[in-house]
């Protein structure tokens, strides 16, 4: 039996079902029923997912989409029910998936009460995430953007883990639903424009330069989607709400806080139906980007609270793949895809293991710690293989993110001066400074405060389990990134260069040199005498000395 | 041969890292060592078995295997692959050869320490790495192996980590080193930017044949510069290597003397086609050499830790080296480096024997009159000071000497200048080479018999000693004196080392005597076979061949090095042997100047006060006060405190309740819908 058209419902509809499902078995004391079956249905999740890459095409034509269901939902407005995935979304599902199952293995034993609200909102939250990367359709994606916002708002407000947490969970709200009401304004400016929410028809639509609106009014209306998404990946300086959020989400929730939604929003409908308004903005976000690399790296230095530390861990990583998705060089484009899966799998590794810290000793204060290592041997080991990869270790996955990343913007035309790079490039100092100073600080030297009051243990058998497949991936993606980079290559290939209008009705990608034709003269006259069509196209190529 | 065979020269160490990280815990000791030594024996084997493939008639100039890419993307890719030329050679043979000896002493050395199984997968994880990055074949695979060398630099420098000192000193040359990596990345993102490749061969053959020109091409190699200054320790990132004498002795032999420092000039001899066309670079490579050599040759003048005074030497060496590569004689360069990595790793080892055989002692003001006591480390050990300080017929003299005539006749206009430099770095070299000899093998022993022996070099002696040189610091006067015989160490029952621990000895001061010979020039009767060896990589179709009228100049060299050498030699002899006291005497005229040099310029101060206090004020001031606490923090507060003046929707939202949540959701659902249906013409066009 054929599943590839009703695999991506498969995959969305099974939490969706395993929340209804266990939102109806009652909750008993200290019983493990709720995330027994949060585990199963992530791991059988988990299992539909590997069917994307088992049978994806790699030669399908660029910007097509593949497992697509289309349906209509709504006749009139013209919703549709319309999934599919392309090179960048795959893998993002993948993950999303895989992350799940190690998120309720982390919530194993420190979510002990309202356990039945804690994994129905966590099956909502994976239903909106993975929603959010198949789906099509803008009315669609709309849904699953704001039915996001609610399950993580909640799991904060409810599971924080200090006083604060109603306050950081507002201002996670606040900071994420307003720029999503001005997104759905501008969404429905552009139904009216274009009569479709459909993305693929807007993508060709954009791409052939068939948007019919002023120019500032498109810009206008890239901007409100932009900044929805840059609020929530976040970018500096929008990221106000980033801090509080992480220090107050329990690890399962904080796993899947940041980064990679709004980032793949960015990738997928800014870039897709703003193709040249994101490209006019790219150099405010290179530079952005760039900042957001150091700002964030220097303020995790001098942080004593571990989550806080994290958070802006989170903040400079999540800037390294700005800056290179807005470069619109392949190699940036790739690297800052692959970076998405590096930064959301190294994130979610370090906010486990901070979590393993706070259920032994509970303090993310660094400075109640010391000399955890000779206790937790096998702990320092997953501790420092993390950093490493956080940090770009050549042969860790970290690594070949941040370097294509870099050496994209190095080449991008729209990286007006080389001064971002290199003030980028010093992200790796700063990144490695602060994170072996954290480190040291936990792990060398004496006994610390709280270990000295307080006897812990090392990994658990489940603890093993939750950290290895992190440790495994990093080694594989950094040393054999062609398998994942191969799916992604093929959406950075289609989305790169800049589409420059060479002579009327001609237009040139520069990172591609691929020639498209737009001149409506010259098809009326091939529609109206058929066959009768030659065309014959002769260049002039004068090499320039300047490789830009 | 079969060139697969490559493979497996570093992939043997990382199995061997592999099986003693995971399970190594939990195996004997003996079995522990022996999985180390036979996996990094297995390499040694198969570099000789190319040595000889490489020497015989008919073989290629360089050997190539390519695997699967390792990064691609469209339109740019790098491969896993490897190559040998003789370059690669001469390093496969110093790594595998002074390698595989040091794991043998480190068998007995570290025989009673904690973490053994830790010690042994650390070290092989180095050589995977050393290994990976002279074979590497691309620049970003020798990045590789360039940050793995650091990361096992890393770990093993902090292998004590429950002492803060050396927490810190690892954490210290990873960091620095960062920063050498910074340079190197931003040259590699510029040559991608302007070759679409970071492939050696393919580089170099665009350069050959079109050379950029211009500032950009400057830049690379100026990047290229700073990066190989971090690995390398020179001026200005060399302040990690002397805290890096923090990890146990062998590892500071083995990665800290003779083999991952000299990565720097490793890469800028691999580069050499890159730097012959950017004369820039290349003055700016003497010029930090020569500084370098200088600079922390007058540092070990006064140094009492005897792993210090090697630290430094072994800076001061690299600098020769850097010189070398600087005036453009690559080959000079190498020869320093293999000599070099006989007796600084024969020194770091003896000087690893004589701690064991005083029980952690390190200050050699508590040392003297050991020769007697352990006669092997001491003659070892006089093999290596003799060859470091350029005495006839050592390794080091030919070395050194090589590279000073090579200063003196090359064609930048600095070039009597750094002569001259290089010559009293020379002197200087020998002078603090034989205080240490004479210092810890001659005069009266100054160490306590009578204490207990202590079963180890334990960290605890080292951190009293550490705080015995902290509070001599404040009185610089009595830091030439002879101490006290109350601080002195537990030297009860000082013994000779193990024969693990004295066969390495004896194997490289053999090396480190005649290792030289192979390459004594011709104009001193030899035939610098170690020049045309490498000829084919470094002067490719060019005649080497010496210039007799030259010959004269180069025994006058010769003859000037090895006087300035016997004069050091006979300063040290009179100040610590004839006339002990003489020293002290000195530092207490020259009182302000001691301190400076004894203080090491300052330098990790100056650094201190002037980067890194900077960067945390403003890191704390500025961006986590002022703009995340007052802006960023503040706009989000005001945004949530403004809607709460509003206070309706908030007071709802806050309410927590599930079904007021879900209310908000249908009512913005029904309003949305509300508008598509209804206000087609209203919006905005």
């Amino acid at each position: 039996m054929n599943f590839d058209p009703i695999i991506l419902t498969l995959i969305i509809a099974t939490p969706l079902a395993g929340a209804i499902l266990l939102a109806f078995i009652p909750e008993k004391e200290g019983s493990k029923t709720h995330a027994i079956g949060a585990l199963l249905i992530s791991l059988f999740t988990l299992l539909l997912t590997l069917h994307l890459p088992a049978h994806f095409n790699y030669h399908a034509a660029p910007r097509t989409f593949q497992f697509e269901q289309n349906l209509s939902w709504i006749p009139s407005p013209n919703i549709r029910y319309h999934l599919g995935v392309d090179g960048l979304s795959m893998w993002l599902i993948v993950l999303a998936a895989f992350l799940a199952p190690i998120g309720v293995l982390a919530s194993w034993n420190v979510i002990s009460t309202r356990t039945k609200l804690f994994y129905t909102l966590f099956l909502l939250q994976q239903v909106a995430m993975l929603g959010i990367f198949a789906a099509l359709d803008l009315f669609l994606y709309y849904g699953f953007w704001e039915l996001s916002l609610v399950p993580i708002t909640l799991l904060i407000a409810t599971f924080g883990r200090t006083e604060n947490r109603r306050r950081a969970a507002i201002k996670f709200f606040l900071y994420a639903f307003i720029p999503s009401a001005i997104l759905l304004v501008a969404i429905l400016w552009l139904y009216n424009l274009t009569g479709t929410f459909d993305l693929p028809t807007l993508q060709a639509l954009a791409l052939s330069h068939h948007l019919a609106a002023t120019p500032t009014a498109l810009l206008l209306c890239s901007i409100a989607f932009l900044v929805a998404f840059a609020v929530k990946v976040p970018v500096f300086p929008l990221h106000g709400w980033l801090q509080d959020a992480v220090a107050e989400a329990p690890t399962a929730a904080v796993m899947v806080l940041a980064g990679k939604l709004g980032l793949y929003s960015i990738l997928r409908f800014s870039f897709g139906i703003f193709p040249d308004q994101s490209r006019h903005v790219a150099p405010v976000l290179i530079a952005l980007g760039a900042i957001g690399i150091v700002y964030g790296s220097l303020i995790a230095l001098i942080k004593t609270d571990l989550k806080k530390l994290a958070a802006f861990s989170t903040l400079a990583h999540a800037s390294f793949v700005i800056l290179g998705i807005f470069t619109f060089t392949i190699i940036g484009l790739d690297g800052g895809v692959f970076q998405i899966l590096n930064e959301s799998l190294i994130g979610a590794a370090f906010f486990v293991l901070l979590g393993l810290l706070y259920e032994r000793y509970g303090t993310y204060d660094m400075r109640d710690y010391g000399g955890l290592a000779t206790r937790h041997p096998w702990m320092v080991t997953m501790f420092v293989i993390t950093v490493l990869a956080a940090a770009g270790l050549p042969m860790l996955n970290g690594f070949v993110g941040e370097f294509l990343i870099l050496s994209g913007s190095m080449q991008s035309i729209f990286a007006h001066h080389i001064f971002w790079t290199v003030l980028a490039a010093t992200g790796v100092i700063f990144g490695a400074s602060y994170l072996l100073w954290m480190i040291q600080r936990v792990f060398y030297g004496k006994l610390g405060v709280r270990p000295e009051e307080v006897r812990g243990w090392d990994l658990t058998a489940r603890e093993h389990l939750e950290l290895w497949p992190f440790a495994a991936l990093f080694l594989l993606m950094g040393i054999a990134s062609p398998f994942w980079m191969r799916a992604i290559d093929t959406y950075g290939a289609a989305t790169a260069g800049k589409v420059v209008e060479i002579a009327p009705g001609w237009y040139k990608n520069t990172e591609t040199n691929a020639y498209t034709v737009n001149n409506q003269e010259l098809g009326r006259w091939c529609l109206d005498h058929p066959g009768g069509c030659r065309v014959s196209i002769g260049f002039h190529v004068a090499a320039s000395k300047e490789a830009r | 041969m079969n060139p697969q065979l490559l493979w497996l020269i570093p992939i043997l160490p990382f199995a061997g890292f592999l099986l003693n990280g995971t399970i190594g815990r939990k195996l004997p000791r003996a079995l522990v060592a022996t999985i180390a030594l036979l996996f990094t024996l297995a390499p040694a084997l198969i570099v000789v078995q190319l040595w000889l493939f490489m020497k015989s008639d008919g073989a290629p100039l360089a050997l190539s295997v390519v695997s699967c890419p390792w990064i691609a993307v469209s339109g740019f890719s790098v491969n896993f692959a490897f190559t040998v030329d003789h370059l690669t050679l001469v390093m496969l043979g110093i790594i595998t050869g002074v390698g595989f000896l040091i794991h043998i002493y480190s068998v007995s050395y570290m025989a009673h320490e904690e973490g053994y199984w830790r010690f042994f997968a650390y070290l092989n994880l180095f050589m995977f790495f050393m290994l990976v990055l002279v074979l590497a074949s691309s620049f970003l695979l020798l990045f590789v192996g360039w940050e793995g060398v650091g990361l096992a630099s890393y770990l093993l420098i902090g292998f004590y980590f429950t002492k803060d000192s050396a927490a810190n000193a690892g954490k210290k040359a990873f960091i620095v080193n960062r920063v050498g990596d910074f340079g190197f990345l931003l040259a590699m993102f510029l040559l991608i930017a302007h070759y679409g490749s970071l492939d050696f061969n393919t580089i170099f053959a665009s350069i050959a044949a079109s050379p950029l020109t211009g500032g950009l091409f400057t830049a690379i190699a100026l990047l290229l510069v700073l990066g190989a200054t971090g690995k390398s320790a020179q001026i200005p990132l060399y302040i990690w290597l002397p805290d890096a004498m923090e990890g146990p002795t062998p590892v500071s032999a083995l990665i800290h003397a003779a083999t991952m420092v000299t990565a720097g000039i490793y890469m800028v001899a691999r580069c050499h086609i890159l730097f012959d066309h950017s004369p820039a670079a290349l003055t700016v490579v003497a010029c930090i050499g020569a500084a370098t050599a200088l600079f922390a040759a007058t540092i070990g003048l006064v140094q009492h830790d005897i792993k210090r005074v090697l630290a430094y030497s072994t800076v001061s060496q690299l600098g020769y080296m850097f010189l070398a590569c600087g005036v453009g004689d690559y080959s000079a360069g190498i020869f320093h480096l293999m000599t070099h990595a006989f007796f600084k790793g024969l020194l770091f080892l003896a000087a690893g024997s004589v701690i064991h055989a005083l029980s952690g002692e390190q200050d050699m003001r508590n040392m003297g009159g050991l020769r007697k006591r352990i006669p092997i480390t001491f003659w070892t050990m006089s093999a290596g000071v003799f060859a470091i300080s350029g005495i006839f017929p050592f390794a080091g003299f030919y070395s050194k000497d090589e590279i000073l005539f090579d200063t003196f006749t090359s064609p930048n206009h600095l070039h009597i200048l750094l002569w001259l430099v290089g010559l009293v770095t020379a002197g200087l070299t020998s002078f603090y080479m034989f205080r240490l000899w004479f210092k810890t093998f001659f005069g009266t022993p100054r160490f306590d018999e009578h204490t207990a022996h202590g079963p180890t070099h334990a960290p605890d002696l080292h951190a009293a000693h550490l705080a015995a040189v902290h509070a001599s610091k404040t009185s610089t006067l009595v830091l030439e004196a002879e101490p006290e015989p109350t601080h002195t160490a537990h030297a009860h029952g000082v013994h000779e080392s193990p024969w693990l621990m004295t066969l390495p000895l004896v194997v490289l001061a053999i090396l480190s005597l005649i290792g030289g010979w192979v390459g004594i020039p011709e104009a001193l009767g030899g035939h610098d076979e170690f020049k045309h060896f490498l000829s084919p990589v470094f002067n490719a179709g060019l005649d080497i061949a010496a210039n007799p009228q030259h010959f004269l100049m180069e025994r006058v060299d010769a003859g000037i090095s090895l006087l300035v050498a016997l004069l050091g030699a006979f300063i040290a002899w009179y100040a610590y042997c004839y006339k002990p006291g003489t020293a002290a005497a000195l530092a207490a005229k020259y009182r302000r100047l001691y301190s400076l040099v004894d203080h090491k310029f300052w330098v990790d101060e100056i650094y201190g006060r002037f980067i890194i206090t900077p960067i945390l004020v403003v890191s704390r001031l500025l961006l986590n006060g002022l703009v995340d606490g007052g802006i960023i923090q503040g706009s989000a507060s005001s945004l949530a405190a403004s809607t709460r003046g509003g206070g309706w929707l908030v007071r709802r939202i806050q309410s927590g309740n599930i079904r007021s949540y879900a209310g908000w959701l249908a009512a913005g659902a029904a309003v949305v819908i509300a508008i598509v249906l209804f206000s087609h013409h209203t919006l905005p066009h």
